[in-house]
């Protein structure tokens, strides 16, 4: 056989293997999310039965239909939920993204006094399990009489989130030529408007990406919520799914249902972004 | 009316002096060239001048107005920048036009200046393009272009064709050279290559640790260097420097032969004195290949170490009293390495410096 198409075929039957195994592991990672979104329109016999239903035989939209019927027939305040979800992850997201902006670009522009221990700092808390925390915080917020609210919800993501933000937007900026927002100084910019007109558009792939990561951390959280609301006031859709269990059953069907309206808004957010966010992790395209 | 004064102006970083008190006055629509090795201090008093660095001491004017505490907006300057410092955010157009449009000027005005400046720097096709997918020279011509939309008093440039392969480099000088002839602005302008320096100035400022060792016109700097610094800064090669002794009307090179003392230092130099003998590869060349000299001349054997050919002439590298000299050999003949020659020295065109204080005799 001639070499070349040995070579030839050979490169064809590697490429044929990696598609194979990238179609394994992508399987691997959806197959519990795609088994979440089956789960969700079908009856709970369907879900539990031994060995496992692959092929979905009746599907329909009961589980929907109960979750938004009324309460006592398998409903849950499904848009006070969400609504509560919504305030608190884009509330908290929002001030994460003005603090991280300004605490990134003081790191990244600016000397002063302790300036890496302060850094260090930061990145220490994210050591700190976020569990470990909730007995204290339970304390705090229930002093001050925050528990149960969306503001003391905010309020611990956005502590939560700070030090991520501050120290990828940081990243960002440290990238971003010092020289740019000198030329815009020249070009008649305040230090102000340099930094709204040049640097950070810019940048901007990074804050993206830093507010992308904080609203997600916020949307899912779960273990900090479930101890610090209480009622359909101020319960996330994480612990909306609680709701689901009772003494003795759990309705997986319903759970599953509350679980894709869950993971729409996120995916939604991610597809709008991600132009963003693959050009923020890649970046240094910025040329001067 | 732009001109620019420096007055005793200090730059210290913390404890750190890197500009000593420099005094130098820019007249207005002149080129003035900041030369000097690196780290000298060239961009910090360029940066000074642009007001993105504070000044330490001393006062800077521009126009009539002393700018010391103004920022860089209220100083009406452009500035190009070594690595071009584009928007990468913005088209071409948009580049050009963000000074005008930061200083909220109608569309119709913006246009039209950003569409001349186009013109004069040929970026017309570029105009819709990000700075990204252009090529160096492109980049280096929209800064310019940025720099010249605002008509501003002052054009600041640093180092802004060190980023350019030799040939482009060649073509911006001209094109940078032209350009001050259209646009008739103050320039002053940073590089720490000596051919550019010499090429674009009208006036150089030939720097050194953070002060002033010169100023004057190419010709000036290159004629009649005021210390050992800018005889071999200037100029290439760099000039040659043979250290010696004054005794009776001759220059003794130490180690080496005699030769008689330029007239143009009699009376100005004491019987041994120490000096340092100072004269240009263009004034040294062996006998028969030689530019005929019309004044005094003085002649000595010399061995060739190495030679260099470049074409109408061949750069000679002997040695001399133990130090390297370099010497021109005009209708060039083969030389072999160890040949000896005879020496023609260009007297009048020779420089004398004080041995200890390293300043010109002149
Ligand atoms: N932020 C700073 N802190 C301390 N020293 C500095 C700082 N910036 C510059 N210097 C020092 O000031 C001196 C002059 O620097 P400058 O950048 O003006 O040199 P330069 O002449 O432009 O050199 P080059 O040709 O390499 O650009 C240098 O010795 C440099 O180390
Ligand atoms: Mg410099």
């Amino acid at each position: 056989m001639n070499e070349n198409l040995q070579h030839r075929i050979r490169a064809r039957l590697l490429k044929l293997a990696h598609f194979v195994a990238l179609f394994i592991a992508m399987a691997i990672i959806c197959v519990p999310g795609l088994w979440v979104v089956l789960n969700s329109f079908r009856p709970t016999v369907d879900i539990m039965a031994k060995p496992p239903v692959w092929i979905p035989r009746g599907l329909n939209l009961d589980n929907y239909r109960a979750m938004f019927g009324a309460v006592g027939e398998g409903g849950v305040p499904v848009l006070q939920y969400f609504t509560n979800s919504l305030i608190i992850s884009v509330t908290s997201t929002f001030i994460a993204i003005l603090v991280g902006m300004a605490g990134g670009y003081a790191f990244a522009r600016y000397r002063f006094k302790g300036k890496a221990a302060i850094f260090i700092g930061l990145m220490l808390t994210r050591a700190v399990p976020g569990v470990s925390l909730s007995l204290p915080l339970f304390i705090v917020m229930a002093k001050t009489g925050l528990i149960d609210t969306h503001m003391g919800l905010i309020l611990v993501y956005v502590a939560l989130n700070v030090p991520f933000t501050i120290w990828l937007i940081d990243g960002f900026f440290r990238q971003v030529p010092i020289d740019l927002a000198e030329a815009a100084e020249i070009d008649g910019c305040t230090r102000w408007q340099a930094f709204w007109k040049v640097e950070f558009p810019v940048a901007r792939a990074g804050v993206a990406s830093a507010g992308i990561f904080a609203f997600l951390t916020s949307w899912n959280e779960y273990a900090l919520a479930s101890q610090l609301t209480r009622s359909t006031f101020s319960k996330t859709m994480p612990v909306g799914l609680r709701d689901f269990t009772s003494e003795f059953t759990i309705n997986w069907g319903g759970m599953c249902a509350l679980a894709v309206l869950m993971i729409i808004p996120a995916l939604i957010l991610t597809f709008i972004v991600q132009k963003h966010l693959i050009a923020g992790l890649t970046f240094g395209g910025v040329k001067g | 009316m732009a001109q620019v004064q420096l007055q005793n102006v200090v730059k210290k970083y913390g404890a750190v002096e890197v500009v000593h008190g420099i005094n130098l006055e820019i007249a207005d629509n002149e080129f003035v060239v900041l030369v000097g090795p690196s780290g000298c201090g060239k961009s910090t008093t360029l940066r000074m001048i642009a007001g993105l660095e504070a000044i330490s001491g001393g006062d800077i004017s521009i126009g009539d107005r002393v700018v010391n505490d103004l920022p860089p907006r209220h100083r009406n300057i452009s500035m190009v920048f070594q690595n071009y410092a584009l928007y990468p955010h913005m088209t071409v157009r948009e580049n050009l036009g963000f000074s005008l449009q930061i200083a909220k000027r109608p569309q119709a005005e913006i246009d039209k200046a950003v569409d001349e400046a186009a013109q004069i720097l040929s970026l017309a096709e570029y105009m819709d393009r990000k700075p990204g997918a252009l090529s160096g020279g492109q980049r280096q011509r929209v800064a310019m272009g940025r720099a010249i939309v605002r008509h501003p008093e002052v054009f600041l440039f640093d180092e802004p064709l060190s980023n350019l392969d030799a040939k482009l480099r060649t073509q911006m000088r001209t094109e940078i050279k032209k350009l001050h002839q259209k646009v008739k602005s103050t320039i002053v302008y940073v590089t720490h290559d000596q051919v550019e320096a010499m090429t674009l100035a009208d006036r150089i400022v030939i720097m050194r640790d953070g002060h002033i060792e010169q100023v004057g016109t190419p010709l000036e700097v290159f004629e009649t260097p005021a210390n050992t610094f800018v005889a071999t800064f200037i100029g290439s090669p760099p000039m040659n420097l043979l250290s010696g002794q004054i005794a009776g009307g001759e220059v003794a090179i130490d180690g080496g032969p005699k030769v008689t003392l330029p007239d143009q230092f009699a009376g100005k130099v004491q019987d041994g004195q120490k000096v340092i003998l100072g004269f240009r590869a263009d004034n040294l060349m062996p006998e028969g290949h030689a530019m005929p000299m019309e004044g005094a001349s003085a002649e000595f054997e010399m061995v060739v170490n190495l030679s260099e050919p470049l074409g109408t002439e061949t750069l000679l590298f002997g040695s001399l009293a133990g130090k390297e000299v370099q010497a021109k050999m005009l209708n060039p003949r083969p030389v072999a390495d160890g040949e000896r020659l005879q020496f023609q020295l260009d007297l009048t065109r020779c420089h004398l410096f004080d041995a200890e204080t390293q300043q010109s005799l002149r």
